[in-house]
């Protein structure tokens, strides 16, 4: 456990503008699980993509096995023993287990015609069986990727990585796709390859998993090394404000909820899918003004196409949705803005904004055609722009002008436009949807705060994210979703962790669930 | 069986070739994800080339050879000629990203221009004549097999060459590392990329072979068909290639099926033409020709494709049945005299093949980065 099989020595690299890593030193000893904490954009995914030989350092060396490795591309990783789980699964999804593991080393047999040589499928996917049974890795070789569950993927891509003879693993944000129970269950498999020989670099932003499966621990922010610890040397706000180099409130002072009257009802709401099965499926549940009601649920569960029911961009086969009181089930988006319905869709760059229109602009998106901004025939800059000027102050939007196209600013500042955009109506209802996907420690505490402050104006909030600790630290009320069915509706008060971890798996089900709050 | 449809069928498989050869370039294109709709220009420049090469061979050395070596002469120059063509587009698309689709239209106008151009300086004025067709085949015992043999194994050599490519390709694509190579880069390039696969040297290996092939296709239009150049001799196959590698679902195998079922057409457009056929009666060919053929589309993918949903084998085989059966009943009842406009029956296939796109068959799904050019993060 003490001699280092991997060293990273000076690694510097530039990138037009940024200087991603400044000089870093790393070491990772064997059989160690050694995390690298850091914001997005502290430079994590670059240092491990020149490890893995995506990338070309500008200076500094690599040394594998106390030996200098010249490590050029994904091959000679692989050579040098170094594998990489990447956070977008890299699968071909309408192959086989099998086929997407023996991509780039095929086996053949038969006559040795190399290229066009037969490949050996049967022998591969006994290998595969074998090597599974060996670490706990279980996937039947010959099922197709697009058929499996994102679990099962991420043990694919693993058991890729240990196929190809890796002793360095190389795991980039394992757990943002997975449920509480996957994590878990990723985190006993990270041991026991550990406890097989294996060395594991365990890249994410999450403190609690670091503190939960690391060794050791080294932070990075922005491109430099802020230091190297052990999980029983700190505390969680210590390492938050190693990560943000300042100290972060981790827990939203979410104060005592008001809620009145009911804003939002759905009932028996059913929404067709691609295949014209239900996506959603009989779902009730009701909104009250001046409280947040977080859905809980594993990605792809239905709640995508809830939203989009409810926000008007889908229609729906059955049931109804109502804000105080007004049916307006598949109504168009700007009959529901002028109901008082806010939104702040999952996928901020494809829905939320136009990515290459100005900020001023994307900010008058639902009201450009209204006063002050039109007289109903032209549109008036000068008003256009004192807007922009004044929600860029109050929503700490930083850019350079707004007069640049949105598409310019980080994805923080970029979903700071649509908050501020959506606020700053008059609105009765605010549907938001992954609301800090991929956003910095920084912006996901000004952002909360806004939702909490919009909550305690009497605003409904109907809140969404596959985090559960965001469900958790905003919510009053919390349902979660499975297989497109309400599978359960619980006080936050009353919600832990591993009960909705259950539900989200679909393990269990609660009686009274789908039962309409009025 | 009667001498007339014996005589369709093997004329439908003659007519069916080039299409082959031109679906066969557009999969391997689209197969490592890059979009081909030149095609039709590098079919052209294959047809040209292949004309110059073996005219001007047979005129430069007078008699002294054989007048088939003038044809493999100018066979390996419109290849070659196409492969060069197919290059432009790979560097256009790959290496400048340009849009996939103007680049092949860009290569379609350029053919166009270029062969139109050059046939009227360098053939029309001198009256370049070419050096006739390759002979026919026949191979020894199978094609005495009785109607089978006739269709299949009487035809000359290219078109026997078209059979063995697409067999070995429908292998090689879909067992051997080549082949996994290829559809991994059109299906997730950085997922090929990440295991050491050099993405766009794959692309280019491929849109250059199945340049290759669209030349072998022109190049059939001259030197097995009508034995000289016109000027825009490919005539929309180039395009009519796309669709028979769409309906064949970017599969060898697939497309030779569907690029029979075009060729049928085209073979009857042409038969019709001689009027001595009963219009009525070949309208219920076509019909017949239809159900055999869902039939045994049927049959060949439940056993080369390994889908599992696809109908039973006795729903096959009895399609199969059915339109063999209505072909020899059709033999022998005597239709009444009815004119129906040549044109319509022409068309009735390409109807049946729209519907069958949109509705019968479930969506076609091409390779998923199809378009894309490849770039790291």
């Amino acid at each position: 456990m003490t001699t280092p099989v991997l060293q990273l020595e000076n690694i510097t690299k530039h990138f037009p503008g940024v200087l991603a890593n400044a000089s870093i030193c790393f070491d990772l000893l064997s059989q160690e699980i050694h995390a690298v904490l850091g914001e997005n954009g502290a430079g994590k995914t670059t240092l491990m993509n020149i490890v893995y030989g995506l990338y070309k350092p500008d200076s500094g060396r690599i040394l594998v096995n106390n030996e200098p490795a010249d490590i050029e591309d994904p091959n000679d990783a692989l050579r040098a023993g170094i594998g990489m789980v990447h956070q977008h699964f890299k699968l071909v999804p309408v192959m086989t287990v099998t086929e997407n593991l023996m991509l780039g080393h095929e086996k053949t047999r038969g006559l040795p015609l190399g290229m066009l040589g037969r490949l050996d499928r049967k022998q591969v996917s006994q290998e595969i069986r074998s090597l599974g049974e060996r670490y706990g890795l279980r996937v039947d070789p010959d099922a197709t990727v697009e058929d499996l569950s994102v679990g099962e993927a991420q043990r694919v891509e693993i058991l890729k990585v240990l196929y190809k003879g890796a002793d360095i693993l190389i795991l980039d944000e394992p757990t943002a796709v997975l449920t509480p129970q996957e994590t878990e269950e990723l985190f006993e498999i990270m041991r026991a390859l550990v406890g097989q020989g294996k060395s594991i670099i365990f890249i994410t932003h999450k403190l609690k998993e670091v503190r939960a499966v690391a060794n050791r621990i080294t932070v990075l922010r922005q491109g430099k090394v802020v230091g190297t610890t052990t999980p029983d040397a700190v505390n969680m706000a210590e390492l938050a404000a190693m990560m943000v180099g300042r100290a972060v409130l981790l827990t939203v002072d979410r104060g005592q909820s008001h809620p009145k009257g009911v804003v939002l009802s759905v009932e028996k709401l059913t929404v067709p899918g691609k295949s014209n099965q239900p996506v959603v499926n009989d779902v009730s549940f009701g909104v009250r003004a001046g409280e947040i009601y977080g859905i809980a649920g594993v990605q792809g569960n239905g709640q995508t196409e809830l939203v989009e029911a409810i926000t008007g961009l889908k229609k729906s086969v059955s049931g109804n949705v109502k804000i105080l009181g007004k049916d307006i089930t598949n109504l168009g988006p700007r009959l529901l803005a002028h109901a008082g319905l806010a939104h702040v869709p999952e996928d901020r760059q494809k829905h939320g904004l136009v990515l290459a229109f100005s900020v001023e602009a994307n900010l008058v998106l639902e009201t450009y055609y209204q006063q002050p901004f039109s007289d109903g025939w032209w549109i008036h800059p000068q008003e256009m722009r004192k807007n922009a000027k004044k929600l860029v102050a109050e929503f700490d939007i930083r850019t350079p002008s707004v007069s640049i196209p949105v598409s310019s600013l980080s994805g923080g500042n970029q979903q700071k436009v649509i908050i501020a955009r959506e606020l700053s109506r008059a609105i009765k209802l605010l549907v938001i949807n992954q609301p800090t996907r991929g956003l910095d420690v920084g912006s996901i505490e000004f952002i909360h705060k806004r939702i909490i402050e919009a909550r305690d104006q009497g605003v409904a909030v109907l809140l969404i994210s596959v985090e559960l600790d965001e469900i958790l630290s905003l919510s009053d009320r919390i349902g979660v979703m499975y297989n497109g069915r309400m599978v359960a509706e619980i006080p936050a008060s009353a919600a832990k962790r591993e009960t909705l971890g259950y539900y989200m798996a679909g393990l269990r089900v609660e009686q009274s669930a789908n039962k309409n709050v009025s | 069986m009667d001498v007339i449809l014996v005589g369709l069928f093997s004329l439908a498989i003659i007519k069916a070739t080039p299409l082959v050869y031109g679906a066969l370039c557009g999969i391997l294109g689209e197969r490592s994800g890059v979009i081909n709709i030149g095609i039709e220009g590098m079919m052209l420049i294959g047809a040209f080339m292949a004309f110059m090469g073996s005219a001007l061979f047979g005129k430069w050395t007078g008699a002294a050879f054989s007048p088939n070596l003038a044809l493999i002469v100018g066979l390996a120059i419109g290849v070659l000629s196409a492969a060069l063509v197919a290059a432009l587009h790979a560097v256009l698309s790959i290496h400048y990203k340009i849009d996939q689709v103007i680049s092949g239209t860009v290569i379609n106008l350029l053919a166009a221009g270029i062969t139109d151009y050059a046939a009227n300086v360098y053939i029309d004025p001198s009256h370049l004549s070419g050096v006739g067709v390759f002979p026919e085949v026949p191979i020894p015992l199978l094609s005495q097999i009785p109607i089978l043999g006739k269709i299949f194994f009487s035809q000359q050599p290219m078109v026997y060459f078209m059979f063995g490519l697409v067999i070995f390709l429908q292998y090689a694509i879909f067992n051997t590392p080549w082949g996994l190579r290829m559809r991994s880069v059109g299906e997730h390039p950085s997922a090929a990329d990440t295991v050491g696969i050099n993405v766009n040297r794959t692309r280019y290996i491929n849109v250059i072979l199945g340049g290759a092939l669209a030349g072998l296709g022109g190049a059939f239009l001259v030197l097995e068909s009508v034995g000289r150049f016109q000027k825009l001799m490919t005539a929309g196959r180039g395009f009519i290639a796309l669709a028979v590698m769409i309906f064949g679902r970017w599969t060898p195998v697939g497309a030779f099926l569907a690029a029979l079922l075009f060729g049928f057409a085209e073979a009857l457009g042409v038969r019709l033409q001689f009027g001595d056929i009963n219009h009525l009666y070949a309208l219920v060919v076509i019909i017949a020709v239809i159900v055999l053929f869902v039939g045994a589309v049927g049959l060949i993918r439940s056993w080369v494709i390994r889908s599992r949903s696809s109908r039973s084998l006795v729903v096959n085989l009895s399609l199969i049945g059915l339109g063999a059966l209505t072909l020899i009943a059709a033999k022998l009842i005597q239709f009444p005299d009815m004119a129906i406009p040549i044109e319509f029956l022409g068309l009735l296939p390409y109807i049946l093949t729209i519907l069958a796109l949109t509705g019968l068959v479930r969506k076609a799904v091409g390779p998923a980065a199809i378009g894309r050019p490849y770039e790291k993060q």
